[in-house]
């Protein structure tokens, strides 16, 4: 599984790292965790808010800070 | 009539606040608020108080009627309409959809790659920061309803003149190839519940109160100054409603400068009891909020530095004449 943040490094974006890299680690889950800061590649996926969260190149949620319960349930 | 007069200075203006601080400052601290001190002091809790209130009771509503107006779904309202009356919605809209300035790149990419018009997109890049809902309800508590909407009224002309001009100028070859060629895809859209929309809202309140509780701060110990330690002379010698180049001052200075409106609103609070034209204080505010630094540095991954320059140009000019204008007529205001 692939997981893809993407922000440009504002603090709702990190704490978006966080959580997801907390419901990763409970579920113990294999999954890579990357960080998409660059504007062009954001535009890509049509996200118009940030932060945003990918999981599998599928755009789940944009322009909110889930909590680590809500990313794991979008996981299972 | 009386409900009406009660109603809006005891929750608007919240009167019981302004006396509640000054028995503090008087009983506890043994200060009068006729004095220098006791008086800053006075107008720094009752202020910030105040502000904090209405913030919170406002962020939570206007949360909620925006949570119907993401900015996908404000795209896709704008995709409809063509030439001055999409400025005009645009601007409107502005109003209403949550925007944050980081997320500015990202709607900026989104509106254009969708087709929208650069005018358009312009009219609500411009409304967005300037007019807010809380805006209005701040500025109503701090001076009066008219002032409010004359505030609204000229922010909205501005954004619709401004994003007007960029749409006549044909500007579309200074926005970054890669903004056409990027292919949007539509991102599916899901019913948000009542409690969703509640949860949200209660979000909303605590991420804004703690993005601007330090501006708030720094912008009410500002007016506190201006208020209580700043002689009126000096003042008026730079900022006097006589002086032509007042507008000029508080506009160029004010740019560089970003604040969110609620940091804004007690500096022009106390500019105006100082006896600023209403004009001049309404300048500052505008020129604070609308343009900013760090926002124009992150547009500029998107377009050419000329388009910036023009937008930059446009709503500088913009703001100084809805001053001059403000100051002209603002008698009627008062």
């Amino acid at each position: 599984m692939i997981i893809k943040i993407l922000g440009t490094g504002c603090a709702n974006c990190n704490k978006l790292e966080q959580n997801t890299r907390r419901a990763v680690e409970e579920l113990g889950l294999a999954a890579t965790i990357e960080k998409v800061q660059d504007m062009k590649a954001i535009a890509r996926y049509g996200v118009m808010r940030i932060p945003a969260l990918v999981i599998d190149e599928e755009v789940k949620v944009v322009g909110k800070v889930l909590k680590v319960d809500e990313i794991k349930t979008l996981l299972k | 009539m009386f409900i009406f007069q009660w109603l809006n200075y005891q929750l608007l203006k919240m009167q019981w606040l302004s006396d509640l601080a000054q028995k503090f400052v008087e009983q506890v601290m043994g200060l009068s608020v006729q004095d220098r001190l006791g008086g800053s002091i006075h107008f720094f809790l009752y202020d910030v108080a105040k502000i904090f209130i209405l913030l919170s009771v406002l962020i939570f509503t206007i949360s909620y009627v925006q949570s119907f107006f993401p900015p996908e779904r404000t795209k896709k309202i704008l995709g409809g309409y063509k030439g001055i009356t999409g400025n005009i919605i645009g601007a409107l809209l502005g109003t209403v959809t949550p925007f944050c300035s980081c997320s500015s790149i990202p709607l900026f990419i989104g509106f254009t790659s969708a087709g929208l018009p650069l005018g358009i997109t312009f009219s609500f890049l411009i409304s967005s920061p300037l007019v807010d809902l809380a805006s209005i309800l701040l500025l109503a508590s701090i001076f009066n309803w008219k002032i409010a909407f004359a505030y609204v009224v000229a922010g909205l002309i501005l954004a619709v003149i401004g994003g007007t001009f960029i749409g006549k100028a044909k500007l579309e070859k200074y926005v970054e190839s890669f903004v056409y060629s990027n292919t949007m895809i539509d991102i599916e859209q899901y019913e948000l519940t009542v409690r969703d929309r509640l949860d949200y809202a209660k979000e909303q309140v605590f991420n804004i109160v703690k993005r601007v509780w330090l501006y708030i701060l720094i912008g009410v110990g500002i007016g506190a100054v201006i208020h209580n330690w700043i002689p009126e002379n000096v003042i008026s010698a730079v900022l006097g409603r006589d002086k032509w180049y007042s507008v000029l001052v508080v506009s160029l200075v004010g740019v560089p400068m970003y604040a969110d409106i609620f940091g804004t609103l007690p500096v022009a609070e106390a500019l105006v009891y100082k006896g600023v034209g209403i004009g001049t204080a309404l300048s500052f505010m505008m020129a604070v909020t609308a343009l900013s630094l760090p926002s124009l540095i992150m547009l500029k991954t998107a377009v050419k530095i000329r388009l910036l320059a023009i937008f930059f140009a446009v709503v500088t000019i913009g703001i100084i004449i809805l001053g001059y204008a403000f100051n002209a007529f603002g008698y009627l205001l008062m």
